[in-house]
């Protein structure tokens, strides 16, 4: 990154325990010291299950350091409410991107990578890249 | 209205809808929703996550809500309101759905005051087409679709007849009982999904329902 600013990340679940714990995750496995900036945005308002596009807007400006914006989602109305998001136009940061991975090993990947300075093309290759990673 | 047949003349060709009309759609609709989210929530229990009916009650009761406080110039601007309210407060996949429907229709209607049914028609359309591409659902994939796609038929058929829309979308709503789902929530159930009407599809055809209901309450 030319002007060092990080991608950053923002990881969105049904769940606000899923989305901050994946978020906490993350961080630990991105290794001790400052990483990318992280945002959870995770289940309703009101603390429920479901997607709210507040939550993600606000998450993705707090992220939001010029570099561009890596969004991961679990399924369902997470995945359309981003899209959705990302139609409009006005609702998220210049240079946000839905980033097509598996939610919880693409954020260790997406985070790793921001960290350590990639851009977001970088940062969505290697959460995307997760998908290869086959368990058995 | 006395049958289907009569739809071709139930259009009056000189017709004009302006924002007083789709806000009257809006305010139908919501009224719809709140009357039949009991029965929403319950086919979503079905095969879905139960909260249909709740969360399009949330939805349009901040449409309504807005609409009241607002006073958008324009039909176009009517829609695209109604859509970002749907987006922001639905909470489930038919708030980005139903939201990119009306914002897209509104978008396509552009700033003019005032539309003709054609006009709507041709909007309409592009919203429907829409919805398909953010879910990458078709016809048959028993989802909202299959409302909405024979409803934009239907007016394209009949010089924009809104009963014939609305008919066309109950047919299709309840037309996806015998079907398999394949797309959202409810395609998890394989097979399991056959044998329940669709909460999506019911829905769109209530929208459309409130379409043909604004119409003939409008002079």
């Amino acid at each position: 990154m030319s002007d060092g600013e990080q991608v950053g990340i923002v990881l969105v679940s049904h769940s606000g325990a899923v989305a901050e714990a994946v978020a906490v995750m993350a961080r630990g496995l991105a290794g001790g010291g400052a990483t990318a900036p992280v945002a959870a945005a995770g289940g309703t308002p009101d603390g429920g299950l479901g997607t709210s596009s507040e939550l993600i807007s606000a998450a993705a400006a707090q992220v939001d350091r010029g570099a561009g914006v890596a969004i991961l989602v679990d399924l369902g109305s997470a995945v359309l409410t981003v899209k959705s998001l990302l139609a409009e136009g006005d609702e998220l940061p210049a240079g946000a991107r839905l980033v097509d991975a598996p939610f919880v090993e693409g954020a260790v990947a997406a985070l790793v990578t921001a960290s350590a300075g990639g851009n977001l093309d970088a940062v969505e290759a290697a959460a995307t890249e997760a998908y290869q990673y086959h368990k058995v | 209205m006395t049958g289907e047949g009569d739809h071709v003349t139930d259009q009056k060709p000189d017709r004009i809808l302006d924002s007083d009309f789709f806000r009257r759609w809006l305010t139908v609709a919501a009224a719809m929703v709140e009357r039949e989210a009991g029965r929403l929530t319950e086919l979503d229990s079905a095969i879905g996550d139960a909260d249909h009916g709740s969360n399009l009650q949330r939805g349009f009761r901040s449409v309504t809500a807005e609409l009241e406080k607002e006073s958008p110039a324009g039909p176009g601007a009517v829609l695209v309101l109604a859509g970002r309210r749907l987006i922001s407060t639905v909470g489930g996949a038919s708030g980005p759905l139903y939201g990119t429907l009306l914002r897209r229709t509104g978008k396509a209607l552009g700033d003019a005051t005032e539309v003709t049914p054609g006009e709507f028609t041709e909007a309409l359309r592009a919203g429907v087409a829409a919805v398909a591409q953010l879910g990458g659902a078709k016809v048959g994939d028993k989802t909202m679709l299959d409302a909405l796609e024979p409803a934009a038929e239907a007016l394209g058929a009949s010089f924009s007849s809104f009963s014939a829309a609305a008919e066309a979308a109950e047919k299709g709503a309840l037309a996806t009982v015998p079907l398999q789902a394949r797309k959202g929530r409810a395609s998890y159930l394989g097979e399991r999904s056959i044998g329940h009407q669709d909460p999506g599809a019911t829905s769109s055809a209530l929208l459309m329902a409130a379409l043909a209901e604004a119409a003939e309450a409008t002079p």
